[in-house]
């Protein structure tokens, strides 16, 4: 079958649309295009979003920045807090954070990494690995989870909470805080609240231990349906620390391929634009970023935690790179390329953030006085960043001025665009193909671009209800079947 | 023998020549206002702090206490159209406060808290309002000025230098400088002026200093303005 992306003669083709597929910041929209056999013959994910920020962020005074960009999302801020912040260091002249500010905002994005990640696994994704891709549609849903397994429940909703709270620590509020600023942080933690964070830290761990055992299990359980679904084959980005350690909050970028050959490694990021330009597609208003070296054919890769964990050195927390371990050796390494792995690899993570965050809350340095520091002043910075969906590329450019004059920003789920739309066109060639679209059918598509965690299931799919409707046209455009689903 | 007068019916002394606002906020009564200011000469433009006296309404900040006037502030009437007074400066104007740096600083957003204000209510003009940022220590951000003259009387009364008028007629008012090119680097402001930290609002912030304080260190993080009526200022007290 080909690619799938550009059917050969899509005019005498049955197009079915799903539409809306809802992101936080827009929707999406999936189309097939079926011949009178059912057959497949174009699948496309299309990004319906409107990146304002990088146009009416100009002309603002530079240190509003991180501040106003975390609005970009409710879900990951610290994200795209510290990636901004991260790219105003450079712009004030802040090469070296003091031990107090780096450890802070480590310890803020460790909490992020941690509710973040919890959030996904189990209000979102745990629905469908738990009762089943095509269960019914009104217990596909984390309430039913609260029934069947209400512990599960209970621990998905206490370990978001804890990510909450060292968020709300570090900066100031739960969502939308300001504790990073250029140069630094304005606040520090006091020994007490160490100490309170750290009454609960080893719980977290433990829960966080359980968790990846969840996913572990499911993929020795259902081996082939996991190493399978919606597999394909790309290279990966990510940060990595001079080691080759995983590090979520700095490093240089290392690009591996399908094959984990290394295309460029512990590349500076201040030059990424050398290393990865994005490509505009007529069908999508997300932009499509490649590897410059291999072209934007072959050059797309996937990011995020799936990403991250596959091609990193080591994970230098004991427990989380004992599951690393584990989850590369799986079946031959079949997990490091399934979709399904974005899960397993995600709770790996997690675990990561829980012992990370200890071994922070440990450090006198988080109770230091010096937050701030300041140098020879720059006009332009980027700042990159692991978040939570993947790399986060922040890039601005300043005036004499103090003021915003350009801004770019590369967000983890446009990273992802082509991968997720292989994983689709793959569900689609596996599991649509030639047969009459049922719900379940449908929800098969989700499960896949579910995987990737991108901002989409986030708003909506909290009670497995994701707005959806779908059409079928013949190939007059004649409404022949209808499914839609309120939100 | 003290004058008084009363004050929803509590009793307010005063001194001859004092207007209502002194004497209620020496006696430890808050009354909503944003352009009046205790170190300088009142100006009666917001009209927040309006009042009955008497049955007439007017100005506390420029009506001077007289010998046993019965003035009314806290009614439900008089709040709703402060309420309304506030809701319309927020739309008149661009006040952004999630990405704001004033945010827990600000007397605007204060006031409208202390109100009640839970939307904007009337339709946001979304005015086009230049940013001037060509001063190198000062920013001056019009899209938050509320029109108050505060740093027009700090920057005359105080700084001696005149940097600041206000420009224009009724909803094309705003705030100007005294430079022929109009533009703030070309005044002798400076990041040490009364002019310079007087404000409000966000309309005019030192560069480079933004959320350096923490969220809960701020200054109406944990006070309703009525207990903190001026920004950085202990309520003054009488004996």
């Amino acid at each position: 079958m080909a690619n799938l992306e550009t059917a050969a003669h899509p005019e005498s083709l049955k197009r079915v649309v799903i539409e809306p597929v809802s992101r936080v910041e827009g929707h999406g929209k999936v189309t097939l295009l079926l011949d009178a056999d059912d057959r497949v013959h174009q699948v496309r994910l299309h990004i319906v979003e409107f990146r304002g920020f990088e146009k009416f962020i100009q002309g603002r005074p530079y240190w509003e920045v991180p501040v106003m960009v975390q609005r970009l999302c409710g879900i990951c801020p610290v994200s795209h807090h510290l990636a901004a912040s991260k790219a105003l260091d450079i712009i004030v002249g802040a090469k070296q954070l003091t031990p107090t500010a780096e450890k802070m905002r480590r310890l803020m994005h460790l909490g992020q990494i941690l509710q973040s990640h919890a959030l996904h696994f189990f209000h979102l994704a745990s629905p469908d690995l738990l009762f089943g891709f095509d269960a019914d549609v009104a217990k596909r849903n984390v309430v039913q989870v609260a029934a069947v397994a209400p512990d599960v429940a209970r621990k998905g909703v206490l370990l978001r909470k804890y990510g909450q709270e060292i968020i709300r620590h570090t900066a100031g509020k739960r969502v939308h805080g300001t504790g990073s600023v250029p140069g630094g942080v304005n606040k520090n933690l006091t020994r007490a609240e160490r100490a309170e964070l750290l009454g609960e830290i080893d719980t977290i761990i433990a829960w966080s231990r359980e968790a990846v055992a969840i996913v572990g299990k499911l993929f020795a359980d259902n081996a082939r349906l996991y190493a399978s679904f919606g597999r394909f084959d790309s290279g990966r980005l990510s940060l990595v620390r001079a080691d080759g350690a995983l590090d979520l909050y700095h490093g240089g970028l290392r690009a591996t391929d399908a094959r984990g050959g290394t295309i460029f490694d512990h590349a500076d990021y201040q030059s990424y634009y050398e290393l990865i330009h994005e490509e505009v597609k007529p069908w999508s208003y997300m932009k499509f970023p490649f590897i410059v070296e291999r072209g934007s054919e072959a050059g797309w890769y996937r990011v995020g935690p799936l990403a991250r964990v596959a091609h990193c050195d080591f994970i230098p927390t004991a427990l989380a790179e004992a599951e690393r371990l584990a989850f590369k050796a799986f079946d031959g390494g079949a997990a490091l390329s399934a979709p399904l792995g974005y899960h397993w690899a995600r709770m790996i993570e997690m675990l990561h953030a829980a012992e990370g965050i200890k071994e922070l809350l440990l450090d006198n340095d988080l109770s230091g006085g010096d937050l701030v520091v300041r140098g020879e002043p720059q006009l332009r910075g980027v700042g990159v960043i692991e978040a939570p969906r993947g790399t986060l590329i922040h890039h601005y450019r300043v005036n004499e001025d103090d003021q915003i004059v350009s801004a770019n920003l590369i967000v983890s789920t446009t990273h992802n665009n082509q991968a997720m739309n292989e994983a689709v066109r793959q569900v689609a060639r596996q599991y649509l193909d030639g047969r009459t679209l049922t719900e379940g059918l449908l929800n098969h598509i989700e499960v896949a671009i579910r995987a990737f965690d991108p901002c989409l299931s986030c708003a909506t799919h909290a009670l497995g209800k994701m707005p959806l409707e779908l059409e079928l046209l013949d190939a007059s455009g004649r409404t022949v079947g209808r499914l839609s689903r309120a939100a | 023998m003290t004058k008084t007068f009363t004050l929803d019916g509590k009793v307010i002394p005063f001194e001859e020549g004092e207007t209502i606002m002194e004497a209620a906020a020496a006696a430890g009564v808050y009354i909503p206002h944003l352009c009046h200011h205790p170190e300088f000469k009142p100006h009666g433009s917001c009209k927040l702090c309006t009042v009955n006296i008497g049955g007439r309404l007017g100005a506390a900040c420029t009506n001077r206490a007289a010998e046993d006037m019965a003035v009314e502030s806290e009614t439900e009437a008089l709040n709703a159209d402060r309420r309304a007074l506030t809701q319309m400066l927020f739309v008149e104007g661009n006040h952004v406060c999630p990405s704001c740096e004033k945010s827990g600083n600000c007397q605007l957003q204060a006031v409208a808290y202390h109100l009640g204000m839970l939307t904007p209510h009337f339709t946001h003009f979304y005015p086009a309002r230049d940013v001037d940022a060509s001063h190198p220590d000062v920013l001056l951000e019009r899209n938050r000025c509320i029109l108050c003259e505060l740093c027009v009387r700090a920057s005359r009364d105080v700084d001696g230098k005149n940097v600041f008028g206000i420009g224009g007629r009724g909803i094309k008012a705003r705030l100007i400088v005294n430079s022929a090119s109009g533009r703030l680097a070309d005044t002798n402001l400076s990041v040490t002026d009364r002019a310079a930290e007087v404000c409000p609002t966000g309309a005019i912030i030192r560069k480079r200093h933004g959320f350096t304080v923490p969220i809960g260190k701020r200054l109406y993080d944990h006070h309703d303005i009525a207990e903190v009526p001026v920004a950085g200022m202990e309520r003054p007290k009488r004996d």
